[in-house]
């Protein structure tokens, strides 16, 4: 991953300034570099969403690239539609056939985990050569922060709320790159844009592929994470230090985690600066613990060593 | 239908792209995406399929998308029931596509290749669906003149004459419209289908130059000194004119009224139709439960006589609902029935429809 450093990264803005993403939007930085990473030869089918609503206000719009949004749930579908209709072009030479146009499509945790998962299995088991990017900032963020099945263990969201009953969501986070995985898909992978080169380097090689290529980025979300607006890339950061989300690729079978930690810090630095897990108490934050520890003994039994080490207490 | 087009394909004969989509929600999506691109499309369905389809028809029509579509008219569940009737298309009929029904298999043809000289006519770019009876004209046999390639071509030449997504050219489509904006978009939807008739009457006449069958929006049989007009759509007109003939044998002055083009509706075009009668009868084959009207094709029937100040009886039959079978013996009992009203006025009516062929 090393051959691509900051400095490589292109000047070109192709998401416009202007967009109403908050201040400190984590899928702001997503959108960004992805543009930054694909270039212009892209069409663009975008999910409905947070993204999506803040970059598109008519008369405006924030895309320098070609952006259609049809609905929520069918962003896989109109991506296949798109890239099928360049493909067709192109053979009846109606298109240029040396230029490559990559048809891609943008969702969120809720247009993909839930709503949109059948249009998404629909298009990586028919190969169409489209790059799915999911911006998970695990919630339905532009509805007003409803919980999903991307939403994490006891985060409180306006339909997961604390309560004299509920302590927030009592479920897991769904793996979804397992789901993707399940389809035989070339190439599959987890970016955070703490770690920019990397972010980079997986996106490059998602859309150089012929065929289905899944990207699961990151999206801290300031008002549905409750946390300070500057904190976003400490938070994502911390995120990949805490093992609670792993930078790791899957291509053609073989897996490979691309962010090693030797050196876990305790989840519970990662949890505090979110008031969307404010209400847990110690032996919640425990569960949690437990639960990232299980979670990265899976991925150093996948990564057949171990490549992300155990938690270091300061004390 | 498909299946056909996969035969096609698999042949060599059709060069296209063939998605073997997992729902029509995203065959209609897949189809918008790629007409977006530029290319020409085609998808087909049925009730619950035309029902999956159907929060992503507004959405074609909206972004003014050429896209094309073939209904084979069927009943919606509860229960679940696979045969004709045309609940599915009165459902989608406010959805901003331009509707035509075919009345046998050459029809439902022949208006697949008119629909696209309508649909991406630049003074349309319209989704136009093509509707046909579900079984009585999907699944049985009936010869038709199919049309070469390059006649087809020739009527209707691809042309990319609505906006692409093209990486040389950066578009945004389907943005999200406050209500600064939103409202001139819908009203834009209505002013281009009001505005589509000009080239809906163009792509039908050219149709019948070019290949010697010309359709017209409305056709009327007997209608000039008709007592009851009978108006229908789809297969149950063409049991209706010999039925027609039928009964002015013994002495019933029937008129037939069969509506082609069912959005936009062709108001003149079947007013016409209906100033000389003494009673109206429409013929409906879905139900709209609770509305005033009950027929859905009942009501555009009647706002176009109320607008009109045709003060005569027009009456509402509801009937062949699931594949049930519309006879003669049905037409018959609807004009009798009618017959009853012939020298009495709208508000004489005490109930304006009923169901026929039904138990009682
Ligand atoms: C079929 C349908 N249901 C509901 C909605 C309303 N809706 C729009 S965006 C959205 C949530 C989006 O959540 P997510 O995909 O996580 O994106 P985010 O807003 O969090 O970025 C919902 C429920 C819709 N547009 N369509
Ligand atoms: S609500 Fe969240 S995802 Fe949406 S723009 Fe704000 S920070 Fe970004
Ligand atoms: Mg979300």
């Amino acid at each position: 991953m090393s051959s691509f450093t900051i400095a490589s990264i292109p000047r070109e803005e192709l998401l416009a300034p202007g967009h109403r993403m908050c201040q400190g939007c984590g899928a702001a930085i997503v959108m960004r570099h992805l543009l930054k990473a694909l270039g212009k030869d892209v069409i663009i089918a975008h999910a409905t969403g947070c993204v999506e609503v803040t970059t598109s206000l008519y008369p405006e719009t924030a895309w320098r690239v070609p952006w259609i949004h049809v609905a929520f749930e069918n962003a896989a579908a109109v991506a296949s539609g798109i890239e099928a209709a360049v493909k067709a072009m192109k053979r009846k030479g109606l298109l240029s056939k040396e230029k490559r146009v990559k048809a891609v499509a943008i969702g969120g945790d809720g247009g993909t985990y839930d709503i949109g998962l059948q249009a998404l299995s629909g298009m990586l088991e028919r190969g169409h050569d489209v790059l799915y990017v999911l911006y998970d900032n695990e919630a339905y963020m532009n509805t007003g922060i409803q919980r999903s099945g991307g939403t994490p263990l006891y985060a409180w969201t306006t339909t997961t709320p604390v309560g004299k009953l509920w302590r927030g969501e009592w479920r897991r986070k769904k793996d979804i790159i397992g789901i993707v995985r399940a389809h035989g898909v070339s190439y599959a992978a987890a970016v955070n844009f703490a770690y920019i080169t990397d972010f980079y380097a997986k996106v490059k090689k998602a859309a150089e592929i012929e065929g289905p290529a899944f990207i699961h980025a990151y999206s801290p979300c300031v008002p549905g994470w409750r946390h300070e607006p500057h904190l976003t890339v400490k938070i994502a950061k911390l995120a990949v230090q805490t093992g609670t989300w792993v930078n790791y690729e899957i291509e053609r079978g073989t897996f490979r985690v691309t962010t090693p930690v030797p050196k876990r810090l305790p989840v519970e630095e990662y949890l505090r600066l979110q008031g969307r897990f404010a209400h847990l108490t110690k032996e919640e934050v425990d569960t949690v613990q437990r639960m990232v520890d299980e979670d990265v003994e899976y991925i150093n039994r996948l990564a057949g060593t171990v490549v992300i080490g155990p938690v270091e207490r300061k004390s | 239908m498909v299946e056909k087009l996969a035969e096609f394909v698999a042949n060599g004969e059709l060069d296209a792209e063939f998605i073997h989509v997992e729902s029509e929600h995203s065959a209609l999506s897949a189809v918008v995406g790629a007409s977006a691109a530029g290319a020409r499309v085609f998808t087909a369905t049925s009730s619950q399929g035309l029902l999956l389809m159907y929060e992503i028809m507004h959405i074609a029509s909206s972004i003014r998308l050429p896209v094309v579509m073939s209904i084979a008219t069927r009943a919606i569940s509860a229960p679940i029931n696979i045969w004709c009737d045309h609940s599915d298309f009165m459902a989608a009929s406010d959805s901003g596509w331009i509707m035509l029904m075919g009345m046998n298999a050459q029809e439902a043809h022949d208006l697949v290749i008119a629909a696209y000289r309508i649909a991406e006519d630049p003074r349309v770019l319209l989704p136009v669906a093509v509707g046909y009876d579900g079984f009585w004209i999907s699944h049985t046999v009936e010869p038709v003149y199919v049309l070469e390639k390059e006649e087809a071509l020739r009527y209707a030449p691809k042309r990319v004459t609505w906006r692409a997504l093209d990486p040389e050219k950066p578009v945004t489509m389907g943005p999200l419209a406050s209500p600064e904006w939103y409202f001139e978009f819908r009203v834009q939807l209505q002013k281009a289908i009001e505005g589509s008739r000009g080239a809906i009457s163009e792509a039908l006449r050219e149709f019948g130059q070019h290949f010697g069958r010309e359709y017209r929006e409305v056709d009327g049989f007997y209608t000039d000194d008709a007592d009851v007009v009978l108006v229908a759509m789809g297969s149950v007109t063409g049991t209706a004119i010999p039925f027609a003939e039928e009964a002015r044998k013994a002495g019933l002055r029937v008129g037939v009224v069969n509506v082609r083009l069912f959005r936009p509706f062709p108001e003149e075009e079947v007013f016409k139709h209906l100033e000389n009668a003494k009673v109206v009868a429409v013929v409906d084959r879905a139900i709209n439960p609770g509305s005033p009207f009950v027929g859905p094709l009942y009501s555009d029937v009647a706002v176009t006589a109320f607008k009109r100040g045709l003060d005569i009886p027009v009456l509402n039959y509801v009937t062949g609902l699931g594949g049930r079978a519309v006879l003669r013996s049905h037409l018959e009992a609807m004009v009798k029935h009618a017959y009853g009203f012939v020298g009495k006025r709208m508000r004489d009516v005490e109930t304006h429809y009923g169901f026929v062929g039904v138990r009682e």
